[in-house]
Order: structure tokens, then sequence, then C-alpha cells
């Protein structure tokens, strides 16, 4: 057993394995990635992984073309191309999406997932379709997204599908090509750990907060090997976006995949969504949902314990998402950093243009990207549009707002939303991954700041020398306004 | 070996192997040291060059913003392991969690591609390590202190890696550390089978379990 006694949030659990203490509880102790991954074995092969069934497949351009490839390689079809979605969002632009794409190779992996999707039988939501976007924003919106369900996809953001209380977790290409043939995975069981946050949120804190501040505490490979279960009061109170958000992020502390058991917030976003169950099939649907949480005598492999009122606006200073600060803290120092960024922080701190000690408010801002599937749902652009009514960014400031599906987007329209961003200066594009990986045209340039809402500060991750800060996207809407990093809370009222 | 493993055997031969991975039982080989801690797949690959729709020709592009200058392949960084001519081999070895963030398997062509078979570290992220093994490379996971003794080796040291016997050794001073991997994940390296052959051969069973279980 794995235990870190560095931080003290972190309570160490009672003896003897997990296996061997679930033994001893009498009633079992499932937690809920175990009710939900023991209905989904069809078989385990002797000291290897088990034969893990997936409910649904989402799929996108960039990592299926060598899947579908494979396929034809070896003669067959998508085995249950009904419990396959795809759509486009990796590669394409953001701005006139009625033309024809004008990169060359992006078009062509466009090309070839329509293409496949036509010839496997595989309903694609494409430009155009008015389902089309990031593929961690449609799922849930069109009701795919299901408590109970184990869902893959092509892509580490997957966890996101975990809020609804579903396994979800991202593949690689040549695992995609093993869904398509049969459905199912390799997988041996991850370990298990419950990160539970208590009490209520401080003004100005939402919910890329939290993880961020998650982040910072156990570090971007803290949860390597495990399954996170997020719980406490603190989110339970949240919205079904904003626990999106903090699953989206679970992979950015190494976890497999992050769950939330559902409640009543999720049945109510999942109702009467264009993909949920209807009429008599709700009703059944519902009655398994409401089995879905962890017994009160689960056992968890390693547990962690926060409070919400010690997290404050949040941003990032370094290349790892773990390296994260409060916007009124100073940028660490080796004697201050934790362990694991100790190595890596003089060579972060040189990419970005940073130094040690020094107070990360204040710091000019170039670029101010609010998108990707970590937040650009419609609760993510109300919050920016609430904040900004009235105000206008900064002059030298460049403001892109991506929306994350043509939904959003459209409902952005409905509400005059819009309106707002075209009066504060601010560019609404159209759905996609955008600036989040720069894969398409929106890319950041060398050297400059991009303060953004994604989820990934990686080296070069916005363009080749871009230098990101993550944060929430009212700590973006704030830097947008001033031109710099700025405490959000001295312009609320 | 398992019943599992041996039934896999024998519903693999005599099938014509599509897609079949070089099967991978001892390296013996220089190395490539990249001290580096936390290295992410978008430095691997930076995701500019996932726009291709086939597995091959990604590893003139791996590490590309660490090995070029503004992205101009005639500045090379002379400072970069990859670009030291001193240093030659199948094997990398990098710092701890190498291969986290994104899931893109292109991490993994692009270091086979390269011409490397095993990648050795102290720590790997779960996707990366499933996506090299299922591309027949092999990902070796020696305790830190072992990957610091590898690092402190001249350029001219070998290593060897004996997946049968699971050991990695430095050839000149002897030193050696068992390395764990699962049993099946072992048969199908040391024979080139892939879990797509797998997961065809039980479709039964599977679709025997939508109809139970769903
Ligand atoms: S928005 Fe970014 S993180 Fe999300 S799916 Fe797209 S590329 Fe991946």
């Amino acid at each position: 057993m794995e235990i870190q006694t560095h931080n003290d949030s972190y309570k160490i659990p009672p003896a003897g394995s997990r296996a061997e203490r679930r033994e001893r509880t009498e009633f079992g102790g499932a937690t809920l990635f175990e009710k939900i991954w023991d209905k989904h074995i069809v078989k385990t092969i002797d000291d290897g992984p088990s034969v893990l069934y997936i409910d649904r497949h989402f799929i996108h351009e960039v990592t299926s073309p060598q899947a579908f490839t494979g396929l034809n390689k070896r003669g067959i079809k998508v085995l249950r191309p009904h419990q396959t979605i795809a759509t486009a969002d990796h590669n394409v632009p953001t701005l006139n999406q009625h033309l024809p794409i004008k990169e060359e190779l992006s078009r062509l992996q466009v090309e070839a997932l329509i293409q496949n999707c036509h010839e496997h039988g595989v309903e694609l939501y494409g430009l155009g379709h008015p389902f089309q976007g990031i593929v961690h924003v449609i799922g849930p919106e069109l009701g795919i997204t299901q408590p109970g369900m184990t869902i893959v996809c092509g892509d580490s953001h997957t966890s996101t599908h975990g809020a609804f209380g579903a396994i979800a977790f991202g593949i690689g290409t040549s695992e995609v090509e093993m869904v398509f043939a049969s459905q199912c995975l390799l997988q041996s069981k991850p370990k298990l750990m419950r990160i539970n946050i208590e009490g209520e949120l401080n003004k100005g804190v939402v919910s890329k907060d939290i993880v961020l501040y998650i982040l910072s505490k156990i570090t971007s490979s803290g949860a390597t090997g495990y399954a996170i279960e997020f719980a406490g009061s603190t989110i339970r109170s949240l919205s079904m976006e904003a626990r999106m958000t903090i699953c989206n992020m679970s992979i950015e502390m190494g976890g497999r995949c992050g769950l939330i058991a559902p409640d009543e917030i999720t049945f109510n976003y999942i109702k009467g969504k264009p993909l949920s169950p209807k009429e008599e099939q709700w009703q059944v649907s519902l009655n398994k949902w409401k089995t879905l949480y962890s017994d009160t005598d689960a056992v968890f492999d390693k547990e962690y314990y926060f409070k919400a009122e010690d997290i404050e606006p949040m941003i990032t200073y370094g290349t790892n998402p773990g390296m994260g600060i409060s916007v009124s803290a100073t940028i660490p120092t080796v004697d201050t950093i934790n362990e694991n960024d100790k190595s890596g922080l003089a060579k972060s701190l040189t990419y970005m243009g940073l130094t040690q000690g020094a107070a990360i408010k204040g710091q000019k801002i170039d670029y101010v990207f609010i998108g990707s599937c970590t937040n650009s749902r419609i609760e993510d652009l109300r919050l920016v549009a609430s904040f900004i009514k009235g105000k206008h960014k900064a002059d030298d400031v460049e403001v892109w707002i991506v929306p994350g599906s043509k939904q959003v987007e459209a409902q952005a329209i409905a509400e005059g939303i819009d309106k707002i961003f075209e009066e504060a200066g601010f560019m609404l594009r159209q759905p996609g991954c955008s600036a989040c990986l720069g894969m398409n045209e929106d890319k950041i340039p060398a050297g400059k700041y991009c303060i953004s809402t994604s989820n990934r500060n990686f080296e070069g991750r916005q363009g080749a020398g871009a230098r990101t800060l993550l944060a929430s996207p009212l700590t973006a809407a704030a830097a947008a306004i001033t031109g710099f990093v700025t405490d959000v809370r001295e312009l609320l009222n | 070996m398992s019943f599992e493993l041996a039934s896999l055997n024998s519903k693999l031969i005599n099938r014509s192997q599509v897609n079949k991975m070089k099967a991978l039982t001892t390296i013996l080989s220089r190395f490539v040291p990249i001290n580096i801690e936390n290295i992410d797949t978008d430095q691997i690959i930076p995701a500019r060059f996932l726009k291709a729709t086939t597995k091959n020709g990604f590893g003139k592009n791996l590490f590309r913003d660490w090995r070029y200058y503004n992205d101009d392949e005639s500045k090379t960084r002379a400072d970069f392991p990859l670009n030291m001519s001193q240093f030659d081999g199948e094997i990398l070895v990098a710092g701890k969690n190498f291969g986290c963030g994104s899931s893109r398997e292109h991490a993994a062509w692009s270091i086979l591609d390269y011409g490397f078979r095993v990648v050795v570290s102290s720590f790997f992220a779960d996707i990366f390590k499933n996506n090299a093994l299922n591309n027949g490379v092999l990902p070796v996971q020696v305790s830190e202190a072992f990957l610091q003794r590898i690092f402190l080796q001249d350029n001219n040291t070998e290593l060897t890696i004996d997946l049968e016997k699971q050991t990695i050794t430095i050839i000149s001073t002897g030193e050696q550390e068992h390395f764990d991997i699962s049993s099946y994940k072992k048969t199908c390296l040391m024979n080139g089978y892939d879990d797509i052959d797998y997961l065809i051969s039980i479709k039964e069973e599977i679709q025997k379990f939508e109809l139970e279980k769903l």
C-alpha cells in the first residue's frame, strides 16, 4: 500500500489489502466504480487482464483513421455501429465552417472520417450538423452519456463523462480498433481513490479552481493507476457542467478515470435530452441509476480530504497542470515546490519566461482562450457573459470564445450572449477543439502568454513556443478585461 | 502458460496475421538518455503532426520541438540527446512519469518508427504504457535508484533486456533489476500477437454476454 505523508489532507486507510478489507465487510461494501465494472466483465484471463464490455464508443477524425484501416485490412466491419458515435472536432476550423477546409491534411482526415462512418454504418455528427461539437461536450448534451455505462474514446479527456456516474476513459488507436472489432477492451482493474471536498466555495471560486487546486496538491501523477471518485458536499452542490469540468481533468492527475455518483441533479440534466431514455424506459433506467453510489462501508485504496474554504481562484505558472497556485500567491521556488516538480521547475520557468518567487498577479497577457472540453459549455459562456456585461476587453489582448458544440452556440445566440461578447470585443468562433491543442490554425504565437480555460499547459500545446496559463472562465474573463493576470474577486461586487 | 494463453496460441496458428507486431524477446543495445521527468505525449509528438491517416513516418517528428529550433530542420539543438552522435541504440531511457497527457498512440508509433523497441523509466503514464505494448514497444519500469544508475553510465554502455526472465542489466557493471509485466502481455509481445487477435477469437463469448447480461 502506498502511503503519502507529505500531504496532511491524506488519510491513511485501515490495515490490510483492499480485497481483504472488502471481504471483511458484511454487505460487500462495493464502490460506485466496482458496481459498474463488475457488470461489464465478459471474462477474466488467468493472471491477465479482464475483457471489459463497452457500452458507448465515441470517435473523432484524429485517432480513428488508422483503426478503420486496421479493420479493413482484416476484412471486418464495426461490430456494433449503433453503439458508436462520431464527430469532427480536433482538427476543424473555427471560422467559416461552411467552406471547404483549406488545410489539405486536415481536410483529408475529415473526409476519411465521413467515408469510414458511411462504410461502417456509424452515425456521424460532422461539420454542418446541428449536433456537431467537441466529443465530450456532445455526448452529455445529447443524452448519450448515461449513468452506469462504460464509455471510451480515443481521447484522454473521455474521463469527462464520468461526471454522470459512468466508467469513462481515453484509449489509444489500437484500442479503438479493438472496440470496433469486438465492442470490448482488455483492461486491468485500476486501484480506487476517493477525493472528498466538503463545504461551501468562496466567492469567485468555480469548479475549475477546485480541480486545479486538487492537482496542485496531489501533482500531475498523483492518481496514476487509480480510478478517482469525487465526493463530498461541495461536489454534490455542483451543476452537471461544473462536475464535468472536474472529471475532465482527472487524467491530468494521471487517473484512469474520474466518477461522481449520479443524483437528482444528474437525472434532471439527462431528462428530455434528444437521445436519453423516454417514457417507460426512463423509469426503468432511473431505477437502475439510483443504485449507483459507493456503499457506506466501501473501501478505497487511498482517500484525500479537502476543504472548499481553502480554495481560492487558481492559475498555473508552469508546464504541467499540477503546477498551479492561487492567483494571489507567488510562484514557488525550488525550496517550496512539491517533490514531483522540483527537477522540472527551472526548465518550466525558462520556457514560461517567469521567475521563482515572483507574484503571478499582474503578469501581462496577450491572448485569452475560453473553450475546450473543460470549459466551453453554456454555463461557462453564461458565467463569462454575466461578468463582462458592460465591460470591454483590454486593447492589446485578443479574446477567443470557442463554444463546445453547435447546440451551445445556438443557445448562446438564443440568449443574446453573443451580443454581450461582441460589445466586449470578444470573438465568438465556431465549435471545435481549437487552441486547446493547436492542431488547426488557432495557434498562440511563440513567446505569447495565453490565459486558457483548457486543460493542458504543456510546452507547445497551444502552438510551438506558446505560454499557457490555465484558469477558470471567470479568471480568464477578468484577465481579458484588465490585460493581465487578475484576482477576479477584486472585480466582483 | 495458462490454459487461456495456450488456447490463444492455438487459435492464432495458421491465421494470417494482418498487422503482426514484431516479436520481442531479448534486446542488447546501447541507449539514448533523456534525463527529463514528466515527458508528455505533446513533446513526444506535437499535435500538428497528427494529421496523417497511416501509422508510418512519425519517427522523423519524434520530440520535434526539442530537436529543432523554430521548427526548422536545419537548426538542430546540439544539446538534445537525439541529436548527439555519441548516443545511439534501440533503448530510450527517460525520467519518471513518461508519456503523460494526451492518449495519442502516435507517441508510441513515433518511438517505434524512430527505431526504439524499449523505453526505460521509473514510472509510466497508464495510457502510454498500453499504447506501447499494443505496438510491440516494451515499457520497462525500474526503480528510481536503478534509473539514476543508468543515467550515470557512459555512452558506450550497453543494456540487456530479457523479456522471458523479466530482467534489465547494465552490462559493464552487472547491475540487474527485475521488472513487472503481466504474463498475458508477455506472451503477446514474445509472439508478436495483439489484443485484437485475441478479442476477435472470443467473439462468441462476447455475443453470449450481450444476450445474457445486457
Ligand atoms: S478540447 Fe482539447 S482536450 Fe478536449 S477533446 Fe479537444 S483537444 Fe482534447
